[in-house]
């Protein structure tokens, strides 16, 4: 029964929410509808989970002493404080009728100060990562190899004032092999019908796992029998 | 670990000292804030060196920092408007007075149940349960995603690739058009064709795979070039901040 | 420094290379011309051209729904494409409602109406000109409830005002109301998202910026599916600069996306002489294996 309800509930959303595209009228689409309703309430509980979640493995991690067990602390206090600021909406002119990101609030304070920095910082870090992989990883060991990196090139020279420099001198007739016109041509043309072939073949598994879903022949959601 | 807490404190203080002596600079900013922005940032900069207590600090407490926004901004925004206030509005008179006159909406005890069904998952004793709201996610999931791919990415794509080869512009025939239009109709044919693993690829199919690979090639290579233009975007953002918020070094 | 360690030729050397000197490289080709303030201009592409040609083709009050589905680590691209939609739209008197699928957008459509709409457009009037509707979970799940009832989902707007309240949300019903979908972002969900559950079923005018990495996936799409797309701080840079031609007088206001242009640059051709370098040290030492084979083989 553990399993099988689950597979049930699966079977019904999912084949109500496909027939509701068919029969957009009252009961499917009204379901349909519902459904998404609840989808959406449902997706707050997850971003609770995950909280729940951080604080039980970092607050095991402090009571047991585990190595580096201070930084689970700053988790914790990271996560209380950012919590209180935005449960009670602290700080900020209407207190807690207000918008929850009200400027001057501490919620937005630690938002714009805190989150933001470490946030930009983290993801700023790539472009150094970047670099150092592409130029000890790529390589032009075969042709197709050389093709990827010549439209990689075309690419970051082309999407920058560098490209149109360097190919202005090209006469009106040979206009289409300057560099940022070729950018700008790959980019909608053989990009485009590479993309569109990837994209339909994901279509394809995309169509083809939801079918196994919903059918309950694809069950690995569900998890381990042991549970 | 001690060591680590020791070189976590000294550079505090002596970010702190630089903070209170304005570094020298005269254009720096005196903002606190800011200098806690940029000792953040600088805290990740740092792992490009190696992996130190500086950075490790700061990935903790974005972790800490980053579960808790997302808990606030969906219980405000979602759960309190759409789901408390449905069920009892009286009880959001003093958060959101007004909607609080509104008439109850017993249904939406059904998605509250969901929830919390949701949240057993941290119980030790009985985790299966949120198995039902897992399965109801699931189902919504895959009931959406099955008709609205097959029209858009399916149906839409096949369509989109349904243009003339031979293209005609002011009465004349437009060499360029004509071309681009055959290369696109050909890529996807042929991109297609290289996926299709249950021919060998040998003769006109392989001939037709070899040409799906190099368009391909092209495709990875566009977005390789993208990736990078991309990354480069966020650090020069960065550099921004560091060097004109809390500098004061740019106009 | 170990005296049996045989010397390393130039080639080695470069190819050893510890990658903190790389990074060092990096960093100077982007701080350098960030300290210089060296930007370019940019030309509107055709797949950029055709939101700015259908932003001007919309009459006065028309309705542009704008969704906020990014976060800081991509405000540096998506930042000055959302400015400079909001300036266009500002400009030409439209109705801006805006919305975010994101919960990390819901602060940057705050910050966006302090920076733009408030400070450059001050006679704009919130509830009549432009409204904020905040975050909502539920990714396409929510886009799915607002394509047959906005105000399913929507009882209040950000502010907490009730939504009938608002004067310009009295005749909005759902997602075929808006005359455009303007959705910003990278990820998911995102401009994708908005095409498969808003614009298609809708058959509503989608059109958006998104974020170098995600830009290429959705060429798919366009002209289509999607009106038009900004793709990255490139993107961004050939809107304002559409914006500047259009209106002169935007040419005083602020110009992230042109302003990026100059470190963007210098950081790829950096980039690609690295990786220049880096094939010219691997085909030199394929070289010098093959030599080094060949005198082998000879030897004996």
């Amino acid at each position: 029964m553990r399993r099988q309800i689950p597979l049930i509930i699966t079977f019904i959303v999912g084949s109500v929410l496909i027939i509701s595209v068919f029969i957009p009228h009252k009961p499917f689409g009204q379901l349909g509808e519902n459904f998404s309703v609840y989808f959406d309430i449902i997706a707050v509980f997850a971003f609770i989970l995950g909280a729940g979640n951080l604080l039980r493995v970092h607050g095991n991690r402090i009571y047991r002493k585990h190595k580096d067990w201070p930084y689970s602390v700053v988790t914790v206090a990271g996560f209380t404080v950012m919590m209180i600021a935005g449960l009670f909406k602290i700080g900020g002119s209407p207190g807690i009728t207000g918008d929850l990101t009200e400027p001057g609030s501490m919620f937005e304070e630690l938002y714009m100060y805190v989150f933001t920095p470490l946030m930009a910082t983290m993801f700023a870090l790539l472009a150094f990562f970047v670099a150092s992989a592409s130029h000890r990883a790529f390589r032009a060991k075969n042709k197709e190899a050389t093709v990827l990196l010549l439209a990689a090139f075309v690419i970051l020279l082309g999407r920058t004032p560098f490209g149109v420099k360097l190919t202005s001198w090209l006469p009106d007739p040979l206009s289409f092999l300057e560099i940022p016109n070729l950018a700008s041509w790959i980019m909608s043309v053989p990009n485009m019908a590479g993309q569109r072939a990837i994209m339909v073949g994901i279509a394809l598994g995309v169509i083809a796992m939801a079918l196994r879903v919903i059918l309950g022949v694809e069950r690995t959601y569900l998890g381990a029998d042991s549970e | 670990m001690r060591k680590d807490l020791v070189w976590l404190f000294g550079g505090v203080l002596f970010f702190g000292l630089l903070y209170l002596l304005n570094w020298g600079v005269k254009a720096i900013s005196t903002d606190l804030l800011v200098w806690i922005g940029a000792f953040l940032s600088l805290a990740i900069l740092s792992f490009l060196y190696q992996d130190n207590p500086f950075y490790k600090f700061a990935e903790h407490l974005f972790v800490g920092v980053s579960a808790a926004y997302w808990m606030c901004m969906g219980f405000w925004n979602t759960l309190v408007p759409n789901l408390i206030a449905k069920l009892h509005p009286p009880i959001v008179k003093g958060v959101l007075p007004a909607i609080a006159e509104k008439p109850p909406e017993y249904w939406y005890i059904i998605p509250a149940a969901l929830g919390i069904m949701f949240l057993m998952r941290l119980s030790p004793k009985a985790p299966w349960i949120s198995r039902w709201a897992l399965a109801f996610i699931v189902g919504t999931t895959t009931g959406l995603n099955l008709v609205r791919y097959l029209r858009s990415d399916f149906v839409g794509q096949i369509k989109s690739t349904l243009i003339p080869v031979i293209v005609v512009e002011n009465g004349s025939l437009s060499v360029g058009g004509s071309f681009s239009n055959i290369v696109i109709v050909l890529g996807v044919l042929c991109g297609l064709i290289y996926f299709f693993f249950s021919k060998e690829h040998k003769g006109i199919f392989g001939v037709a795979s070899r040409v799906g690979i190099y368009i391909l090639m092209i495709t990875f290579g566009a977005s390789f070039g993208y990736t990078v233009m991309a990354r480069i975007s966020l650090l020069v953002g960065r550099m921004q901040f560091l060097f004109g918020d809390w500098m004061g070094l740019l106009q | 420094m170990n005296p049996d360690k045989p010397k390393m030729g130039f080639f080695e050397t470069i190819a050893n290379i510890d990658r903190r000197v790389i990074f060092l490289f990096v960093g100077f080709a982007v701080i350098i011309p960030v300290l210089l303030s060296f930007s370019c201009r940019e030309e509107a592409t055709p797949i950029v051209q055709s939101i700015f040609d259908k932003i001007e083709s919309l009459p006065e009050g028309s309705k542009v729904l704008m969704s906020f589905d990014y976060g800081p680590s991509t405000v540096p691209e998506v930042q000055p494409m959302v400015d400079a939609f909001l300036r266009h739209c500002c400009e030409k008197n439209l109705k801006i409602y805006m919305m975010a699928l994101w919960g990390t957008g819901h602060n940057l459509i705050s910050e966006s109406m302090e920076d733009i709409i408030k400070e450059e457009f001050p006679h704009k009037v919130y509830g009549l000109d432009y409204v904020n509707l905040g975050f909502k979970a539920g990714q396409q799940g929510l886009i799915n409830v607002i394509l047959t009832d906005l105000k399913k989902m929507y009882t209040t707007d950000a502010l907490g005002s009730e939504i009938d309240a608002v004067p310009m949300m009295v005749d909005i019903r759902n997602l075929k109301s808006f005359d455009l979908i303007l959705s910003m972002g990278g990820g998911f969900p995102g401009i994708k998202e908005w095409v498969l559950f808003g614009g298609d079923p809708g058959n509503i005018p989608v059109a958006g910026g998104a974020t170098a990495v995600s830009a290429p996936l959705l060429y798919p799409y366009y002209p289509r599916q999607l009106l038009g797309l900004l793709g990255g701080i490139k993107g961004a840079a050939e809107y304002e600069s559409a914006l500047i031609k259009g209106y002169p007088k935007f040419k005083t206001y602020s110009h992230p996306g042109i302003d990026m242009m100059g470190p963007q640059t210098v950081a790829h051709i950096v980039i690609v002489l690295f990786i220049v370098i880096g094939n010219i040290t691997f085909f030199m030492g394929r070289k010098k294996e093959e030599e080094e084979k060949r005198e082998g083989g000879a030897l004996k």
